[in-house]
């Protein structure tokens, strides 16, 4: 058993954004009793011992957490490499120049189109100002900026506008990732998946922009699964390099195993490295022996270790069949489907998205 | 790693006086007893001779410096190693050679506040 490189701390699930592709779990409502302070603080020394390198500090919005920046510090002194996913609402002059002070390594800005209009009809809020504003800011204090944008049926035409918006912000890396299928995402499906000829235009523009700018800025490009022949290599393996820990506590794989039918793992009730080590969660679907045909007998298990659990649950309800956007899975009928409907002529073009919630009502903790 | 293809990447020259990149650390993994470089999103573990290599990429010696100090160590590193090793990590954009250029303020990282 390998130890862990990263840890992704999901400080809490509010969020000032109501993003349709949001991949936070639908029950909310499950997550409002947060870690404390001083909890947070002993997840990041074990994660430190137990070999994790890099923190990731998410959510939801993690500037909501008037501890961020302690918390910022302590895996600072841990050693820990520290990067800040966010929205971009809440960074403020005051608290990013405290986040420098604290260490913080790299922050990475959502932006949800180059458009403002668009923009903020997909966040759910006014927000673009804000977003740009939080980028100059990244630059100015020294710090690499990742421009993220989650690509989907409604902004990725404008894929080259948002290079240009990355470009103008002066990112040293874009991520442009193709909405994956989970939590509020999966819900609203239909209305994001977009159109093989959308993609097939997507792709020469991010490949000539790569040319272009090489050298310059990175442009990370994740590849949509539903269209892909085999599955996503997902987290390089389950329990293998990464590990999650959500608002509450609980420990996973990845931040969609949530839904998955086995016994939960708590920081509350448990170490980390014991967790790691031992907890269903992350023994079940470690290694090979757990794969069915066709990945048992497949040159590629070592490749993409039979796709995602999580999307294999979600559309069989069983989590240990192969991931059915493998063309060589028996459910690959399930990904095919949508596929079609997402390309049938007589589609609807904007269908409605269900937003996901700012916040849950009987949130816990300071409002924005 | 094939010495041609060494050759068409963005080369490094000996008046360089390369550092890690903005963003990028350089730290010991105790569990793993490797030196590491910390990216955003990625991590490489490092050999030895790669760590030796890097902990004197301060900005401030020149490549030339650099393959000097190192063949003084150990006499088993060859000088083109040394500037392939330089030449992938700029690729990737782990380094920056800084030209010849002298940094008004230190190594890696930019100064907090």
């Amino acid at each position: 058993m390998d130890s862990p490189f990263g840890l992704l701390a999901e400080l809490t699930y509010r969020c000032p954004l109501a993003c349709p592709y949001c991949s936070n779990p639908v029950n909310l409502a499950a997550y409002c009793d947060e870690l404390a302070t001083d909890e947070w603080r002993r997840v990041l020394a074990e994660a430190g011992d137990l070999g994790v390198l890099q923190c990731h500090l998410s959510g939801g919005e993690p500037l909501l957490r008037r501890d961020l920046v302690e918390l910022v510090a302590h895996a600072h002194d841990l050693g820990l490499y520290t990067n800040l996913i966010t929205s971009g609402l809440g960074f403020s002059r005051a608290r990013a120049g405290q986040l420098r002070a604290a260490g913080l390594d790299h922050v990475q800005v959502s932006i949800q189109a180059d458009e403002p209009a668009l923009s903020d009809r997909i966040a759910g809020t006014p927000s673009f100002q804000r977003k740009i504003e939080a980028m100059g800011l990244v630059k100015e204090l020294g710090w690499p900026l990742t421009v993220n944008v989650v690509l989907h049926r409604q902004n990725i035409d404008r894929v080259g506008d948002a290079v240009g918006l990355a470009e103008e912000a002066g990112a040293d890396r874009l991520e442009l990732a193709n909405t994956q299928y989970y939590g509020w995402a999966a819900r609203n499906r239909a209305g994001l998946l977009p159109s093989s000829a959308q993609l097939a235009a997507a792709e020469v523009v991010v490949r000539a922009a790569r040319d272009r700018l090489r050298g310059r800025m990175d442009i990370i490009y994740v590849l949509p699964d539903y269209y892909s022949r085999y599955p996503k290599p997902c987290m390089g393996g389950w329990g293998t390099r990464q590990l999650t820990v959500t608002p509450n506590g609980d420990v996973l794989p990845c931040p969609a195993a949530h839904a998955l039918p086995l016994p939960p793992a708590s920081v509350r009730q448990d170490s980390l490295a014991r967790i790691w080590a031992d907890a269903p969660v992350f023994t079940a679907f470690r290694g090979t022996d757990w794969m069915p045909d066709p990945c048992r007998s497949c040159d590629r298990r070592s490749v993409d270790f039979g796709g995602c659990r999580c999307q294999a649950f979600q559309l069989t309800g069983d989590a240990a069949r192969t991931d059915p956007v493998c063309h060589l899975s028996p459910d690959h009928d399930l990904i095919a489907g949508a596929v079609d409907a997402a390309n049938a002529g007589s589609r609807a073009d904007d269908l409605p998205l269900i937003p996901r919630p700012h916040r849950v009502r009987s949130g816990s903790g300071p409002a924005p | 790693m094939d010495p041609t293809t060494a050759v068409a990447r963005p080369g490094v020259s000996d008046s360089d006086r390369p550092r890690l990149a903005r963003g990028v650390r350089l730290t010991y993994s105790r569990g793993r007893q490797r030196h590491v470089l910390l990216r955003p999103e990625s991590v490489v573990v490092l050999n030895g001779s790669g760590a030796s290599i890097l902990e004197l990429c301060d900005g401030r010696r020149t490549v030339a410096e650099i393959v000097a100090e190192l063949g003084a160590r150990y006499r088993a590193v060859p000088d083109d190693e040394v500037r392939q090793f330089l030449a992938r990590l700029i690729a990737r954009r782990c380094v920056e050679p800084a030209g010849g250029r002298r940094p008004a303020d230190g190594p890696g990282l930019d100064a907090d506040g």
